[in-house]
């Protein structure tokens, strides 16, 4: 075959609009979601920028500094975060991992040809951009009517943050609430099903000699993931319904001033959101392994451990939620409870990091992009893990709940963990899903100044909570005006690195040169079919082997890839990482 | 090498006689494997909705937990055991109907599934026919969901006030929303307000008619065994007055959400039913026949749980 | 082995299953489903009547105990889970464990807070 001649791939399969909106194909649907949740995280990150910038002054800059629009000010505000936080979270994190790197990855690390229900995959494909537009088109009316006074139709906004606690979501917040929680409930159902997808092909389409225990640690963490997705997410769905029951019909389930319980609630809300947030970072642990073992040229190391502390971690993050209620009246009893749990659901986490920094320990590190973006991960997912004992023991928790040291605990572990991840997963996949390379060093730039301006904006917040700034607040005492410009200035260095990243991206999909099938010398599946896939993924049959067996390649210059090894095996006393493989890139 | 290496993923790369069932799906090695995929589909799917139905659980259990004499009143006041069982008994026949026609359909026995289909769905009309006598009786009777309660405490004429001699005192006005611009929304506490502003949430004919204290000249509405009710509420402490309102909430919340679920279910079942009528079911292929049956087990289970801890409290 | 045939072992066949029955289908027999059936129906008499008897505090505990008798009927008979794969079990005790859990320790809260719980006043709507 000449090498003018086109290769066949997912991309150039059919062509046309249906061909896009009603495919089955899995790597087509990934790409789908790539583009909503992108977007999504585009409108959160900006409001990330806005709030930031708002915040600038103490006493709310963008609005003028009178009590006719201290008011109005301070809505707009609520607006803002409830909106970064309710889009940041229903719309981008959870979904973001699962179904663009999941849904492109996961069949083809099995073998398969699609997932076990292709169909149920563009369903749930069109339930996210159901709920995605609803929950935008509500959140953004808030936004402009606030600010602006620009009336969207049915645009009523959402002002109690994206926890919707009761009773002020039920009696005093905006209108906005009732169609913005039914958003909130219609996505959740997208994330549902991918999990429900997600199980049965694990289990149902595993290849012959691939047991278990020879999964990719992906496959591990994206099965524990898809778990809590299932088991958690319906928990959410009835109490976005009774909050909807609450507010329309006034049951009084929720609402004390007709015999309910607000904390009830909370126990609710929390019951999903708890392990809602290991939806959130096991995804980006499993891509965590395979990038830090590939770019290491070393086999992973603990194996066992790292697949069953997926599991544990999913299991026993259910067994914590009440840390949310310490102050918000739960009993002393269930409050000890609560926190002995919490510090227990710390340990898998913990053997995670100790298993990785084996991996690194003695092996041939490459600083492509990818890695940098994982070495990031583990000293950030380390703090933000860190100071979350912090507030899961009861003491400290009291002076510390709703203050900026909870911001900055739960940013580090959102964005500095699964944010990094998820773009070190983008760049170990990128030539995988578009055929084309990177150019690397913009890739390695965007990953320090990443760094660097992801603690820049979040350090100084654990020290002003910890000297008692409170959160969600549109002002703020002017001594703490010091700490929030720093925030404020790196904000906007992690703006302008993602907005590196993503012209790295376009560049390397417009000029970026032709990615071998496999780049970077990996042995899951994956990687034994062409850049960018056929549309059946593989042509012929992979052979089932261990995955971290990275000794199964060897590096061929002419191609700037990894080609199967054909030669003998190299003679004993040899290291244990691969060094066959000049460092050039 | 790698010594581990061992043979082949798919068997679906190769094109053997069973690649030519057009029910066969192309990432699919064989049918069974399909089949098998499709239940534990389905298996985790009733997990869910067992989760979703367990928050409606956990929300009854604590406030009976809480106030076990309220919920007695309440059921034995208003509800009805004899429709309760009436309805379980209807469920378990279609569940067995249902059950039957999958076998049916495993046996190539299309008239008979046809019947069983048929038979399943008229015991969910029968089902929803019930229901819809019951909370008929629910709004004669004033106490329906949320604010047509008369024990809710949004209701004008709510009995949760204690019955004054002047008009209510609790102030319901309706402030318009504010517009923007302007300052101040009002907080919760005593803002002056003109008592005699005071209106009737709702301008239902219901709401209106409800009167506070249950006067001489009452209409011949209301049934004589009212007053009996009103005599045992009396009786309740002051705390648990105030949490009547909350049975009749998770009463309606759980058979309501339980209801929405069968009228789903009818629509599945007529689906498949009109797919058998065009013949595409055969002992070959009779998975989504399973699949809806499964569905609607899963409503009966429900059903099952509901029946006692709603109707049976005494 | 072929390749339309896993080697999964095939599962028995319903005796009155007929000879139209394929291979690896199993149909429940229909003296299954009717004894089941008949068991249900029985227990919900009992349940009633029970109910009707003043036991106190075990009244409850009764009734979810028939309630789950039905239940696992219901489950291993009409939805066969009797003879399917033991994971599809797994599954629905997993569900059951995490309701219970959620139960369990939101019941605990609310009991332990419970005394300091008092009736809220209304409070004037404003929206």
């Amino acid at each position: 075959m000449s090498k003018e001649e086109k290769v066949d791939n997912y991309l150039t399969h059919n062509r046309g609009f249906l061909s896009w909106a009603l495919t089955l194909d899995h790597k087509r649907i990934g790409l789908l979601y790539m583009t909503f949740v992108l977007s999504a995280f585009l409108l959160g990150g900006t409001f990330a920028v806005l709030l930031r910038t708002s915040l600038l002054t103490p006493n709310h800059w963008m609005f003028p500094n009178d009590p006719a629009h201290d008011t109005q000010a301070k809505l707009f505000y609520n607006n803002m975060f409830s909106l970064h936080g309710a889009v940041m979270v229903f719309m981008f994190i959870i979904p973001a991992i699962p179904a663009i790197l999941g849904n492109f990855i996961l069949p083809m690390m099995l073998g398969a040809k699609d997932v076990a229900f292709p169909r149920l995959n563009l369903l749930s494909f069109y339930i996210y951009c159901l709920g995605a537009t609803l929950f935008t088109w509500i959140l953004m009316g808030g936004i402009l009517r606030t600010a602006f006074n620009i009336h969207l139709p049915f645009g009523f906004g959402l002002d109690t943050g994206w926890t919707f606690y009761t009773p002020f979501s039920t009696s005093k917040a905006e209108d906005g609430m009732v169609a913005g929680v039914l958003g909130a409930f219609i996505l959740g159902f997208s994330s549902i099903l991918t999990g429900v997808n997600f199980i049965a092909s694990i289990h149902t389409l595993r290849p012959r000699g691939m047991t278990w225990f020879r999964m990719p640690l992906f496959l591990w963490a994206l099965y524990a993931t898809s778990i809590i997705q299932v088991l958690a997410t319906p928990v959410l769905a009835i109490t976005l319904l009774l909050l909807v029951a609450e507010r329309l019909l006034h049951v009084g389930i929720f609402d004390s001033s007709l015999g309910g319980d607000p904390v009830l609630f909370q126990h609710f809300f929390w019951f999903y959101s708890h392990p809602a947030v290991y939806i959130m970072i096991l995804p980006a642990m499993g891509v965590i392994s395979e990038v830090i073992s590939v770019h290491s040229r070393k086999h992973i190391f603990g194996y066992s451990f790292i697949a069953l502390s997926s599991v544990a971690l999913a299991l026993l993050g259910f067994l914590v939620w009440g840390h949310h209620l310490f102050v918000a009246g739960q009993s002393n009893l269930v409050d000890s409870i609560f926190s002995l749990l919490t510090f227990s659901v710390a340990i898998p986490s913990a053997v995670k990091v100790f298993n990785w920094l084996g991996t690194l320990y003695r092996g041939s590190i490459r600083f492509t992009p990818a890695m940098l973006f994982a070495m990031g991960f583990i000293l950030l997912f380390t703090i933000g893990g860190l100071t979350g004992l912090f507030l899961g023991a009861l003491a400290t928790d009291v002076p510390l709940h709703d203050t900026y040291f909870v911001i900055a605990h739960f940013h580090y572990v959102m964005v500095g963990s699964m944010v990094f991840a998820f773009l070190a997963g983008m760049y170990h996949w990128f030539p995988k899903m578009f055929g084309k390379m990177c150019n690397p060093t913009w890739g390695r730039v965007a990953a320090i100044m990443l760094f660097i301006g992801f603690n820049t904006t979040f350090f100084p917040q654990f020290v002003m909570g910890a000297h008692g700034s409170p959160r969600r607040w549109a002002t703020y005492p002017a001594e703490f005006q010091p700490y929030h410009v720093t925030s404020t200035i790196g904000s906007y260095i992690m703006a302008i690195s993602l907005i590196t990243v993503a012209l790295n991206w376009l560049a390397g999909l417009l000029w970026g040169k032709t990615a071998p099938a496999n780049p970077w010398g990996g042995n899951s599946l994956e990687w034994h079919c062409p850049s960018p896939p056929p549309h059946d993924n593989f042509s012929t049959p992979p052979v089932v082997d261990d995955p971290y067996n990275l000794s199964a390649w060897e590096y061929d210059a002419s191609i700037e890839g990894w080609v199967p090894r054909k030669t003998q095996p190299v003679p004993a006393g040899r290291p244990a990482a691969d060094r066959t493989r000049p460092v050039t890139h | 090498m790698s010594t581990a290496s061992t043979e082949i993923s798919g068997h679906s790369y190769a094109h053997g006689p069973g690649r030519h069932d057009p029910h066969l799906a192309h990432h699919f090695d064989t049918p069974e494997q399909q089949f098998t995929s499709a239940k534990l589909g389905m298996w985790i799917f009733l997990g869910t909705e067992i989760l979703m139905f367990g928050g409606l659980f956990c929300a009854y259990s604590i406030y009976r937990h809480n106030h076990p004499l309220v919920f007695k009143f309440a059921a034995e006041a208003y509800l009805s055991t004899k429709w309760g069982a009436i309805n379980t008994v209807i469920l378990i026949t279609s569940s067995l109907t249902m059950a039957w026609g999958v076998r049916a359909a495993q046996l190539n026995q299309k008239k008979l599934l046809i019947s069983c289909l048929v038979l399943t769905l008229m015991g969910a009309a029968g089902f929803l026919v019930v229901k819809t006598i019951e909370y008929s009786a629910k709004w004669d009777e004033h106490v329906w969901v949320g604010s047509w309660n008369r024990y809710n405490g949004d209701n004008d004429a709510s009995y949760a006030t204690p019955p004054p001699e002047q008009p209510t005192t609790r102030p319901m006005v309706q402030i318009p929303a504010p517009a923007y611009s302007s300052v101040a929304i009002a907080d919760d506490a005593n803002t002056g307000l003109d008592v005699s502003q005071i209106k009737p949430r709702f301008n239902d004919s219901f709401s209106q008619s409800i009167q506070v204290h249950p006067p001489k000249q009452e209409s011949e509405q209301k049934p004589s065994g009212e007053e009996q009710v009103d005599e045992r509420y009396k009786q309740l402490s002051a705390s648990d007055q105030w949490h009547v309102n909350t049975f009749f909430s998770c009463y309606f919340l759980m058979t309501g959400l339980h209801g929405i679920h069968v009228i789903v279910g009818m629509g599945l079942i007529s689906w498949i039913l009109m797919r058998t009528l065009k013949n595409e079911f055969s002992s070959e292929y009779f998975t989504p026949v399973d699949l809806v049956g499964l569905y609607w087990h899963l409503v009966d289970l429900i059903w099952i749980f509901l029946f006692p801890l709603l109707y049976l409290i005494h | 082995m072929s390749l339309t045939h896993s080697n999964d072992i095939p599962a028995p066949v319903a005796d009155d299953a007929g000879p139209n029955a394929p291979h690896g289908v199993h149909a429940v027999p229909r003296r299954t489903l009717a004894g089941v059936y008949g068991l249900l129906i029985l227990f919900t008499v009992i349940t009633v009547a029970i109910s009707k008897v003043d036991l106190g505090q075990a009244n409850i505990w009764a009734a979810l105990l028939i309630a789950v008798i039905k239940g696992g009927l219901v489950t291993m008979y009409f939805m066969h889970l009797r003879w399917d794969s033991p994971f599809n079990g797994l599954i629905l005790i997993s569900a059951l464990f995490f309701v219970s859990l959620f139960i369990g320790l939101a019941l605990l809260d609310s009991h332990s807070y419970e005394p300091q719980m008092k009736p809220t006043p209304m409070y004037v709507k404003t929206r």
